[in-house]
């Protein structure tokens, strides 16, 4: 039986789609984006090293905090809370978990996936290769419905990350000091933040959820300012992802001693 | 300032059709519309297709151009070269009934399975005092024209004819959002939304806010929002705990 | 015998506009079996395109408003042509059913207490609008829509069925009425999807079929906008009233020539915005009519005070009522002071900021942006005349809006009175819902009346209607219908338009005459399933019967008023304004028009006016005693 824009009673067209713009480009952008962060993050975190430099306190977002007896000395700024982890697990495993899960339930992050990796559909108007399609409703997609705990964690993590920045104004001689790695740090944090704040759940959370705005004149301030950030959720999900991955490939750098970070104070 | 603009238009009915060639004359300043209706007046008396105010205020003149949903009088055609072929199809989620109409009917369908607007019982008209900051969000989706497209590139229905019956598609998912966000509507509307409606079908990938010609941000304002509400509902352990609390101590 | 459906209810309600949803509305509420028929879509009726907003006073932005002073402004916007009664009903009911709108789930802009805002515009004295931003008709349309489906929802708990009491036929076109004797006894159409013949059975009908504009070239009307009801009503027996006044608006778009004619809607001027020439100039000021000049500003620095301390200030010029506006802009034109597309300037981008427009005028920066190219928040907007409104009608009685005929009814812009010589905008949005209420009010109660003596529909009634429908297809060889439609709408636009000459209108009669021959002899191609050609064949017979109507009216009325201008009797003379023009069919189809007097105005309605006033619009005889 036909299906789709071919079903029964429907214009018969015979193409699947009549698009004449390059519809395949943007999710073939983002698919490829996406793809390689997923590589790169892998490879990172199993490498479990070059992620500290101790001259300048630079700790990469990826493993942070670093909380076990397998850190490096110095990069466990928060003390260590576990014991040693077995080779084979990454030590970043849990911040990982967090960042993998917060941008995998993300609203944004999952129209892109829908899009450029499971092609539903790819793009408007161009119809899925699926013969089924049961949306986010049965396991395990439902899961996706636990996006506001990721939100939750993320902030924790965020606030750690900012922990983590304040310590990176650290000069060579001990005292303060501002390098190239301090700047892209903090550049980073700043789309972590904007990423984080913009978010679907922290709206509803901050005010979306109610039915008087009036009554609550705080919380629909907040909604106000999250609602203004929020239709660039997407844009700022991608530049994060983009100044993760280069905070962390520059911090692997100066750690393993590829270049040497360049300093603008002491 | 007038050229000859080449043209497909999709001609037929359910029992089948296909795309037609015609040139036709095209003047500065036109949408596509006013070029199905000089093919009309020139060329093919018989073209069938739905239109009403011209203006996009109305959303009958719902088509697919170059295989994009869009109203017919919205559409420019000085965005296209004028040597490029411009195809217009009937919108290709719901069944055609001649030329470029279809039958929409799901969509009236839907809108009745909707339970009304449910003001307070005791609530008497001249009475009703809103909040402007309270309608606002309400008002945004009220904007809505059915033109259905939204509806019409909704993969979940277009690419999928058997979710028709368990889902009302994003113009009706939104419907449910404006009287949820209603400041006077005393109904549950969410439960209904992922129960009746299917919310749960909806994957956020955003098409119907490409398309929507009234520029509502269907997803971010209405169906995001929507599954959120339902989220506390439903999924939400920690929630649904302070409720069962809170209700306790009632 | 002709095949087709029939069907049997007690009200059939033709036009799924505001005026036809509230009478629906309102006879399923008393009880009766109602049909809805239309030819578009449910939900697309032309009521979407009002913009500004629906006027009532409920004196929520100055409490100093109320009925008596909305009445004083109906009848002076109408050049005291109304039928007073109609305008007193329409002041005294109009925040009851905007009310009642809120109790349906309709969500009006607020005021800062949370009642229902309202704007200013021309002609009304104080802010009366209820308004959402600045697609009230939008609203309005789609509230009464979902009241429909609640009430079909209420139906469905009770039997089961959603259209048990209460049905819609959309895409479904009346061609013909039926009678018994003297009076309805149902309604004979088609559908437009498959061509195939329905018919109803009903001892009521409502027409709420709105207006005539598609008989005009430069129309802010949409395509069914062919006069169905008022040239329905006509064959049915009934009279037309008032149909020599039009309303052109003063603002529709000029260029790109695909949307000229659409509406671009009066609160940019309430709002704010100003008319200037090609010179720059403000020239509004210079077009204050005697009549008006105590309530309107003379400088410029008074008119802009006026927005913000309306109580110590007289209105901007450009408030002035939609009638005198357009033949100022006419007049700017004609005088060569027009834009480069033949319009004049409507600025609100040096008025107003960019946030402010897009806030407040949502959809006219929308339409100006996607339309035009124009960014109306950065440049001028290019304005001039467009038909936009048909103030006659039929002929009914005020309270139940039942024309000559028994069992017909009409609401709406079909029916006349109301509005007298030129309507005031936002009273079509409130005489919708006031009139549409009364029309199926009115409905029920005939019904009621009729008891179990109902009129029958005739064999060979049907037969007729049918075969008078098919005639287009009979033909070969003769004229397409969209040659002579546009050759109509020409002819209307250049000799019975904003300005009025003898000569012009005798040679539109003559015109007329001869696209009634062409339109007996043309052809359609194709068959019966969804043929727009066939669709424009039969509605083009109906714009000849209004257009006929509106030609001879005019060139009847020996006097200037309101959508009624003539180059050669350029004043208002009060002799005209106690004399109706009735128009109805004689036997062979020609249209005939006889003078009727007005009903005097009632005392205690006299009385809400300063005798200064009145003395400027009625006889010496008609003034009250002193």
């Amino acid at each position: 039986m036909a299906l789709g824009v071919e079903s029964t009673g429907r214009a018969s067209i015979g193409q699947k789609t009549l698009r004449t713009d390059r519809w395949w480009l943007a999710p073939l952008r983002i698919g490829v984006i996406l793809g390689f962060f997923v590589v790169y993050a892998t490879v990172r975190i199993f490498m479990n090293k070059w992620y500290w430099v101790d001259e300048f306190h630079y700790l990469t977002p990826l493993y942070s905090p670093c909380v076990t007896e397998s850190c490096v000395p110095g990069s466990s700024h928060l003390g260590t809370w576990f014991g040693e982890f077995p080779r084979v697990i990454p030590f970043s495993i849990i911040t990982f978990a967090v960042l993998a899960g917060f941008r995998g339930t993300c609203y944004y992050y999952r129209k892109a996936g829908y899009r450029s990796l499971f092609f539903a559909p790819a793009a408007c108007a161009v119809p899925e290769p699926h013969k089924k399609y049961t949306g986010e409703r049965k396991f395990p997609l439902i899961a996706l419905n636990l996006h506001r705990y990721f939100f939750y964690g993320a902030l924790v993590f965020g606030v750690l990350n900012v922990y983590d920045g304040i310590q990176a104004f650290h000069g060579e001689d001990g005292g303060f000091g501002i390098g190239l790695g301090t700047l892209i740090i903090w550049i980073n944090l700043v789309m972590l933040w904007l990423y984080t704040l913009s978010c679907h759940a922290c709206r509803h959370i901050v005010g979306g959820r109610l039915k008087n705005f009036s009554k609550h004149p705080l919380r629909y301030r907040y909604w106000t300012f999250v609602s203004k950030l929020n239709p660039k959720h997407g844009t700022y999900a991608m530049i994060s992802l983009v100044t993760v991955i280069a905070t962390d490939a520059y911090i692997m750098a100066v750690s393993a001693g590829w270049f040497s970070d360049l300093r603008i104070f002491n | 300032m007038s050229y000859k603009g080449k043209f497909r238009v999709w001609r037929g009915d359910s029992e089948g059709g296909d795309l037609k060639d015609y040139e036709v004359e095209v003047n500065e300043g036109e949408v596509v519309l006013d070029v199905i209706h000089r093919l009309q007046a020139t060329q093919a008396p018989d073209l069938a297709v739905r239109w009403n105010c011209k203006a996009g205020k109305c959303g009958s003149c719902s088509a697919e151009i170059n295989g994009m949903p869009k109203l017919m009088c919205m559409c420019r055609m000085n965005t296209f070269e004028e040597d490029e072929v411009v195809t217009v199809t009937p919108m290709r989620t719901f069944p055609v009934m001649r030329d470029l109409v279809t039958d929409v009917s799901y969509n009236y369908q839907k809108a009745r399975e909707i339970p009304a607007f449910t003001p307070p019982a005791d609530l008497k008209p001249g009475e009703y005092r809103m909040q402007q900051v309270d309608v606002e969000r309400s008002q945004e989706f009220r904007k809505c024209i059915e033109c259905f497209l939204c509806q019409d590139t909704c993969h979940v229905i277009r690419d999928h004819e058997e979710n028709k019956e368990s889902f009302s598609g994003p113009r009706f998912l939104m419907r449910i959002a404006e009287l949820d966000m209603h400041p006077l509507d005393a109904a549950d509307r969410q439960h209904e939304a992922q129960e009746q409606h299917g919310l749960g079908f909806c994957n956020i990938t955003k098409c119907c806010t490409e398309v929507c010609p009234e520029h509502i941000k269907i997803t971010d304002n209405a169906l995001i929002p929507m599954k959120e509400r339902v989220v506390d509902r439903k999924y939400d352990p920690i929630v649904w705990l302070g409720n069962k609390i809170r209700r306790r101590g009632a | 015998m002709t095949e087709l459906e029939r069907h049997s209810y007690d009200v059939v309600v033709i036009g799924a506009g505001g005026a036809g949803l509230r009478a629906a509305i309102e006879a399923r509420e008393q009880g009766k079996r109602t049909a809805i028929v239309c030819k578009s879509l449910f939900g697309k009726a032309h009521t979407v395109m009002a913009e500004g907003g629906c006027a009532a006073a409920m004196g929520n932005a100055n409490s100093n408003d109320n009925w008596q002073v909305h009445y004083r402004d109906t009848m002076r916007g109408g050049k005291f042509l109304n039928n007073w009664r109609m305008a007193e009903l329409h002041a005294q009911e109009a925040p009851d059913r905007v009310w009642e709108l809120e109790t349906y789930g309709a969500l009006f802009d607020r005021t800062p207490d949370g009642r229902i805002s309202q704007r200013n515009f021309g002609g009304h004295t104080y802010p009366r609008l209820a308004h959402v931003g600045d697609r009230t008709g939008l609203e309005l349309i789609r509230t009464l829509q979902q009241k429909i489906v609640s009430l079909q929802q209420e139906d469905f708990q009770a039997t089961g069925d959603y259209e048990a009491n209460l049905k819609v036929y959309a895409e479904c076109t009346v061609t013909e009425l039926l009678k018994d004797g003297d009076a309805i006894s149902g309604a004979f159409g088609y559908w437009r999807e498959s061509g195939r013949f329905i018919l109803f059975d009903a001892p009521a009908v409502v027409l709420a079929t709105g207006g005539v504009g598609k008989s005009f070239k430069v129309t802010s009307n949409s395509w069914e906008y062919t006069g169905d009801g008022h040239a329905l009503a006509m064959r049915a027996g009934a009279t037309l009233i008032n149909m020599e006044f039009i309303q052109f608006h003063p603002t529709g778009m000029v260029w790109p020539p695909s949307v000229k004619g659409i509406l671009v809607t009066e609160s940019v001027r309430g709002d704010g915005g100003v008319l200037k020439n090609s010179e720059g100039k403000r020239f509004m000021f210079e077009y204050v009519p005697d009549v008006f000049r105590a309530q309107y500003a003379e400088t410029e620095d008074e008119a802009d005070r006026w927005y913000k301390d309306p109580d110590n200030n007289r209105r901007p010029p450009e408030l002035l009522p939609r009638d005198e506006v357009a033949r100022a802009i006419n007049s700017e034109v004609k005088a060569g002071r027009g834009t480069p597309h033949g319009g004049v300037f409507l600025d609100v981008s040096t008025r107003l900021p960019a946030e402010e427009i897009t806030r407040r005028l949502p959809s006219m920066h929308h339409q100006f942006k996607e339309l035009a190219d124009v960014d109306i928040t950065a440049e001028p907007m290019e304005v001039g005349p467009t038909c936009h409104y048909v103030m006659g009608g039929v002929e009914v009685d005020p309270d139940t809006a039942q024309s000559v005929v028994p069992g017909l009814f009409a609401a709406g812009e079909v029916a006349g009175g109301m509005h007298g010589s030129n309507r005031l905008g936002g009273n079509s949005l409130s005489d919708l819902l006031v009139f549409g209420r009364r029309a199926g009010m009115g409905a029920a109660t005939y019904v009621d009346q009729l008891g179990s003596e109902r009129p029958k529909i005739a064999e060979a009634d049907i037969d007729a209607a049918a075969a008078e429908a098919l005639a287009p297809f009979e033909l070969e060889g003769g004229e397409n219908p969209y040659t002579i439609h546009t050759e109509l709408q020409q002819s209307m636009n250049d000799l019975v338009g904003i300005i009025r000459k003898e000569e012009e209108m005798e040679r539109a009669l003559a015109k007329l005459a001869e696209y009634r021959g062409r339109i007996a002899k043309m052809t359609v191609e194709g068959h019966r399933q969804f043929n727009p050609g066939w669709h424009l064949a039969l509605d083009l017979r109906n714009m000849l019967t209004v257009s006929e109507c509106v030609a001879k009216a005019a060139l009847q009325r020996q006097e200037s008023r309101g959508g009624h201008t003539r180059d050669d009797f350029p004043g208002m003379n009060a002799d005209w304004r106690k004399l109706l023009l009735v128009c109805s069919l004689d036997t062979d189809g020609g249209v005939n028009v006889v003078r009727k007097d007005q009903i005097p105005m009632r005392d205690d309605l006299l009385e809400l006016f300063e005798l200064d006033e009145l003395k400027k619009y009625l006889t010496e005889e008609e003034l009250p005693a002193t």
